[in-house]
C-alpha cells in the first residue's frame, strides 16, 4: 500500500493503484452499508417522516422520539440486561471450560479417555441445534432451566467444539520446556495452567470469546425457544413485538433494532483482528 | 496430531527434567480429570441425552406430554409421504444450493478485488465483514421493511409494475429475498477464507504468467482458481451446512409464507413443539440429523489431507 505514494516519485515498474477495482469495491460496500444506513436514519426520524415511504431520506428534523418509545415498549433495560447476562455467561463459560478441557486433552493425548473425549466434544459440530431442540425445550423446562441460565448452558455447549478445536491446535504448538521449567520451580498443574498456559492462550481466548459473544448476543432461535417467560427474553427476541403490534411505528422499531444491533457492531470494530483470524483458523482446522 | 506430543517427549528422557514428565505419563494427574469432566458431563446432559431422547421418541406416538406407545417406524413411513415435509426439504435444499453459489461467486470476486492493489484496503475489508456480526433476525426485519415498503414505492414511482407489490408476498419469488438476505450475511465468512487462500498464492506465479502473456482473466481462471480450490471446497461445505439450518432470517422475512412456500426443515421441526406432533417431528429431526452426518462425512473425506493439522 506504500506503493501508492511511491509511484509518482520512484519507478513506474511498481504496479499502480487499481482505481477501477477500488471503485467497484466501494460501490459494493455501499450495498453492505445501505440497510444499516436505513436503520440509523429511520431511527432518528419523527413518526410523520418515518411513514412517508422514502426510507432513504435523511432525518429532518432529528428526533429521539423513536428511542424514547422503544426504550419503554420493549422494556429495553431488562432486555439489555438479559442479553448481557446470556452473552457474558456464554463467553466466560466457553473460554474457561474449553481451555480446561483442551489443556487436559493435549497433555494426556496418549490416554484413550482424553483422545476419545476430544472427538466426542467435536461431535457437536455435526449436530445442528434444530435436531435436538425439541427434547432440549422439554428437559430445560423440567429442570427449571427454561430461562437465560439454560440458554447459557446450551449456547456454551454448542460453542465448545469450535473452541476446543482452536485451543488444542494452539496448545500443541506450546513447547513442553516452558511448562517443565515452571514445574521445576515447584508449580502445581493448577498453578501452571493459570500462571503460564492461560496467559499464553490469550489470543485464542480472544477469538473464542468474540465468537461466543457474537453468537450469544445475536441469536434468536435458541432464546426464543428455551426462555419461556417473555419478561426474561433477550433483545433479538423482543423485536418481534414490532411484527405483531405497533407495526406502523417505523421510527420506534428501527430505533429498537439499532439499539439491539449496535453493541455487536461496536464490539466487532474493536476486535476485528480476532474475528478475522477466527474465521480462517476455524475453517482451515475444521 | 499425536505426532507432535509423543516424539518430542521421548528424546528428552535423557534430561534431568524428566521426573514430572514421566510421572504424568504413567499416571494421569487427578487434576486433569477435574479439567475435563465438567465439559464432558455438561455436554452429555445438554446435547447427547436430548439427542438420544429425541431418537427414542421418534419411534413412539408421544405428543410431548402424557402417555405414549411404541409405534415402530410409523412416523418415518408417514414422513416420506408427507407433502409438507417434502416441500420443506425441497425448499431448504434448493435455497441452500442457490445461496451457496451466490455466496461463493460474490465472495471469491470480492476477495480477488480486496487482495489486488487498491486504495482503502483495510477500511473496505472492515465494511465487508460487518454483515457477519449483525443479528440475523434483526437484519431480516430491516430487509423485510425494505422489500415490503421501500421497493414497492420505488417501483410505483418508476412505473415498474412487477416491483409495485412486495417480493415477500409472492409465493413464487419470496425465496429470492431469503437468498439475498442470507447471502448478504454469509458472504463475509466466505470472503475471509478466500482472502486467506489468495494471500497464500505466491506472487512469482503471476509474474511468470505475465511474461507468458496471459491476460488478467486467464490468470484468474487458470492460476488463481485451481490454487484456491481447497478453500472453495471448504466454503461450499461450511456454507451448505449452515444454510440447511436456516431459521432466523426466514422467520424475520416471511415466517415461512406466503402459505408454507418458504418453510425450512428447521421451521417444520420446531413447529412440532406447538403442533402436538412431537414424536412425528422427532422422526423428521432424526432424518435431518442423518442428512447432516452424511454431509459432514463428505466434508471430512474432501478436506482430509488438505490441511496440515
Amino acid at each position: 500500500m506504500t506503493n501508492g505514494s511511491m509511484t509518482n516519485k520512484s519507478s513506474f515498474k511498481v504496479e499502480r493503484v487499481n482505481w477501477s477495482t477500488t471503485t467497484i469495491l466501494v460501490l459494493c460496500a455501499v450495498t453492505v452499508l445501505l440497510p444499516l444506513y436505513v436503520t440509523v436514519s429511520m431511527a432518528f426520524k419523527t413518526q410523520g417522516q418515518a411513514v412517508d415511504g422514502n426510507a432513504f431520506s435523511f432525518p429532518a428534523p432529528f428526533s429521539l422520539d423513536g428511542f424514547v418509545q422503544a426504550w419503554t415498549l420493549t422494556n429495553f433495560p431488562v432486555g439489555a440486561a438479559m442479553s448481557l447476562l446470556v452473552t457474558a455467561g456464554t463467553v466466560l463459560a466457553t473460554i474457561v471450560l474449553a481451555a480446561f478441557a483442551s489443556y487436559a486433552i493435549v497433555r494426556n493425548w496418549e490416554r484413550r479417555l482424553f483422545r476419545y473425549s476430544f472427538f466426542y466434544l467435536l461431535g457437536a459440530m455435526f449436530i445442528p441445534f434444530p435436531v435436538v431442540a425439541l427434547p432440549q425445550i422439554q428437559l430445560t423446562g423440567r429442570l427449571g432451566l427454561d430461562n437465560p441460565l439454560g440458554v447459557i448452558l446450551l449456547a456454551t455447549m454448542f460453542q465448545l467444539s469450535f473452541s476446543v478445536l482452536l485451543f488444542t491446535a494452539f496448545l500443541r504448538s506450546i513447547p513442553m520446556e516452558l511448562e517443565e521449567s515452571a514445574r521445576i520451580d515447584g508449580a502445581t498443574t493448577w498453578q501452571t495452567f493459570w500462571k503460564l498456559i492461560f496467559p499464553l492462550l490469550a489470543p485464542m481466548s480472544a477469538t473464542v470469546g468474540i465468537f461466543a459473544f457474537l453468537y450469544a448476543w445475536n441469536d434468536f432461535m435458541m432464546p426464543s425457544l428455551i426462555i419461556s417467560d417473555p419478561a426474561l427474553q433477550t433483545l433479538p427476541v423482543r423485536q418481534n413485538l414490532f411484527q405483531t403490534q405497533f407495526s406502523n411505528n417505523y421510527h420506534v422499531s428501527f430505533a429498537s433494532y439499532l439499539m439491539a444491533m449496535a453493541p455487536a457492531i461496536v464490539a466487532y470494530l474493536f476486535t476485528q483482528r480476532w474475528v478475522m483470524a477466527g474465521v480462517t483458523q476455524g475453517a482451515v482446522k475444521g | 496430531m499425536s505426532i507432535i506430543t509423543t516424539p518430542t517427549t521421548t528424546p528428552r528422557g535423557s534430561h534431568k527434567q524428566d521426573p514430572p514428565q514421566q510421572r504424568s505419563r504413567r499416571r494421569v494427574e487427578p487434576i486433569f480429570y477435574l479439567f475435563l469432566v465438567p465439559s464432558l458431563v455438561l455436554f452429555t446432559l445438554a446435547i447427547t441425552v436430548p439427542g438420544i431422547i429425541g431418537i427414542f421418541f421418534s419411534f413412539t406416538d408421544s405428543i410431548g406430554i402424557g402417555d405414549w406407545e411404541f409405534v415402530g417406524l410409523t412416523n418415518y413411513i408417514a414422513i416420506f409421504s408427507d407433502p409438507a415435509i417434502l416441500q420443506s426439504y425441497l425448499f431448504t435444499f434448493g435455497f441452500s444450493i442457490v445461496t451457496v453459489i451466490a455466496v461463493n461467486v460474490t465472495a471469491f470476486l470480492l476477495a480477488v478485488g480486496l487482495t489486488s492493489r487498491i486504495r482503502m484496503k483495510s477500511a473496505l475489508r472492515t465494511v465487508f465483514v460487518i454483515p457477519m456480526v449483525v443479528s440475523g433476525i434483526i437484519i431480516a426485519y430491516v430487509f423485510n421493511f425494505l422489500f415490503s415498503n421501500s421497493l414497492p414505492s420505488l417501483g410505483a414511482a418508476a412505473g415498474i409494475p412487477w416491483l409495485e407489490s412486495s417480493l415477500l408476498a409472492n409465493p413464487d419469488f419470496a425465496w429470492v429475498a431469503i437468498v439475498l438476505v442470507t447471502a448478504w450475511q454469509a458472504v463475509p465468512g466466505a470472503l475471509l477464507i478466500y482472502i486467506a487462500g489468495l494471500v497464500a498464492v505466491p506472487a512469482d506465479v503471476y509474474e511468470a504468467a505475465e511474461i507468458d502473456g496471459a491476460s488478467k482473466f486467464q490468470q484468474l481462471l487458470k492460476i488463481t482458481l485451481p490454487l484456491v480450490s481447497g478453500y472453495v471446497v471448504i466454503n461450499i461445505i461450511l456454507g451448505f451446512k449452515g444454510f440447511l439450518n436456516a431459521y432466523d432470517i426466514i422467520v424475520g422475512l416471511t415466517n415461512g409464507g406466503p402459505g408454507t412456500s418458504t418453510r425450512s426443515i428447521a421451521m417444520t421441526v420446531i413447529a412440532g413443539f406447538n403442533g402436538g406432533d412431537y414424536a412425528y417431528q422427532m422422526a423428521n429431526a432424526t432424518i435431518f440429523f442423518v442428512v447432516a452426518i452424511v454431509i459432514s462425512l463428505v466434508q471430512l473425506s474432501l478436506t482430509r489431507g488438505r490441511n496440515a493439522l
